[in-house]
């Protein structure tokens, strides 16, 4: 099963920038390791809910943050 | 006591600026971009709370377009080695300051070719005087927005048009208006803006970079420092990511967080409102120092055409003298001589001896001025 999703992002500026875009717009974000087998440029990574990740791709783009990709994180 | 050396750096600061400082030092400690766990995320949040901002301040729209460096001084380096290769032409003003004409000297004695473009006795100048400057090889304008000796400000909204018109990047050093005039990098056509922190921004020394415009191509410009920067770790080659690129190192993240506060503190009290108080004081200080017999004034004759910079001297007694005796016998600080800009002490006719410079802030009263022109005419009619 998989709850939560993981925004990868290229530095750890772009990781504080997505999780007060979301965080504005009342969603959970919560920073995170970079789960190993997601290869990414950033040793930190913001997690949401699965729930989340149409909405939170919409406000990123919105509000121009650069990420990467979302990925479902398995449990 | 009295201070009027705010050009040199500002102080006091807002006591915002000390609470951040101890409130990292106490509740966060931890560096920013690596490690990843909570202390280096609020670490990062505070590094990104300046760059936001810097960038509702200085209107860029891309936060990541601010990047940090020690100072203004290294920030114009990077711009001056980053575009300057050998065989290119700079234009600069009548007016620099040595963090530009320093790094240009050095650079020339490997290809690289400077013209600078006169500005009028009293500072100023009109943008067209660029133009007749400009080659087929030019690789950058550069202007002073203020002068930091007579504290004229430049048209550089102008010559940034003359810039995008002609296509030659164009670089600001805002050492003396970040914070104290109004600047909107897209509004002012300025590709690139060199600040400081621990001036009209009201933070701590050490702290200062670069704003990049939304639409400057990075891929122009490397980066003069390379190194970790908690990215792309496996990489040994530096990221072109922003605002990771040029900024390698740990930084200086205890005077971050007090910029943080100051610029916060920057924003909600207001760049005009600040701008209306300093020439308030610039004009009661000139309209005192007029009237004193042997007093010589520099710069632009209308307040408004400036910072809170005055620069003076009186007939007869050297510049070291009258700074000295304004500290020991009135316990006012300035700063006298060249003020690191002899360039522009060339243009105000005031080599070799240099000016005496009183410099008033956001925190300066009348009181303190009406003391200042004070003790200038007691040393004058002495």
């Amino acid at each position: 099963m998989s709850n939560f999703a993981v925004i990868m992002v290229h530095t750890t500026s772009d990781a504080i920038h997505a999780e007060r875009v979301l965080r504005r717009a009342g969603l959970a974000a919560k920073l995170i390791p970079t789960p190993r087998r997601l290869s990414s440029d950033c040793g930190s990574a913001v997690r949401i809910s699965a729930d989340d990740h149409g909405e939170a791709e919409r406000l990123l783009r919105g509000a121009q943050v650069a990420i990467d990709r979302i990925e479902p994180l398995e449990a | 006591m009295i201070y009027l050396d705010n050009a040199a750096t500002s102080w006091p600061k807002p006591p915002c600026v000390e609470h951040a400082i101890m409130r990292y030092l106490r509740e966060v400690g931890a560096s920013p971009g690596r490690s990843g766990h909570r202390l280096a995320n609020e670490a990062e949040r505070i590094r990104f709370d300046v760059r936001e901002a810097l960038a509702e301040l200085l209107g860029v729209r891309d936060p990541r377009r601010v990047v940090f460096t020690s100072n203004a001084t290294a920030a114009i380096n990077l711009v001056l080695r980053g575009l300057l290769d050998p065989g290119a032409h700079a234009v600069v003003t009548g007016m620099e300051h040595n963090a530009v004409l320093r790094p240009l000297r050095a650079l020339e004695r490997h290809g690289v070719s400077v013209s600078i473009a006169a500005c009028r006795a009293d500072g100023t100048m009109d943008a067209e005087s660029i133009e007749a400057h400009l080659r087929s090889n030019t690789r950058l304008i550069t202007a002073v927005h203020a002068s930091n000796v007579c504290g004229a400000i430049l048209p550089v909204r102008e010559i940034g048009v003359i810039a995008r018109r002609r296509g030659i990047p164009f670089l600001v050093d805002a050492a003396q208006t970040a914070g104290c005039v109004p600047i909107n990098v897209h509004a002012d056509n300025i590709d690139l803006l060199a600040f400081t922190g621990h001036k009209g921004l009201l933070g701590p020394s050490g702290t200062g970079g670069l704003v990049i415009h939304d639409e400057f191509d990075i891929a122009r410009l490397p980066p003069l420092l390379r190194g970790g920067t908690g990215s792309r770790s496996e990489q040994q080659r530096q990221p072109d990511l922003l605002p990771d690129k040029y900024e390698a190192g740990t930084p200086n993240i205890l005077g971050l967080a007090g910029l943080a506060a100051s610029v916060r503190h920057v924003l909600d009290r207001g760049v005009e409102t600040m701008m209306e108080h300093e020439h308030a004081l610039t004009g009661r200080l000139m309209e005192g120092l007029r009237r004193i017999d042997r007093v010589r004034l520099f710069g632009p004759p209308d307040a408004r055409r400036r910072t809170a910079v005055v620069s003076f001297t009186i007939d007869g007694l050297p510049v070291s003298e009258i700074a000295y005796r304004l500290d020991e016998e009135f316990g006012i600080m300035c700063r006298p001589g060249l003020h690191c800009a002899p360039r522009a002490h060339q243009t105000l006719g005031t080599l070799p001896d240099g000016t005496v410079r009183l410099a008033a802030g956001p925190f300066t009263g009348e009181d303190e001025i009406d003391a200042a022109i004070e003790a200038v005419r007691i040393l004058a009619e002495a």
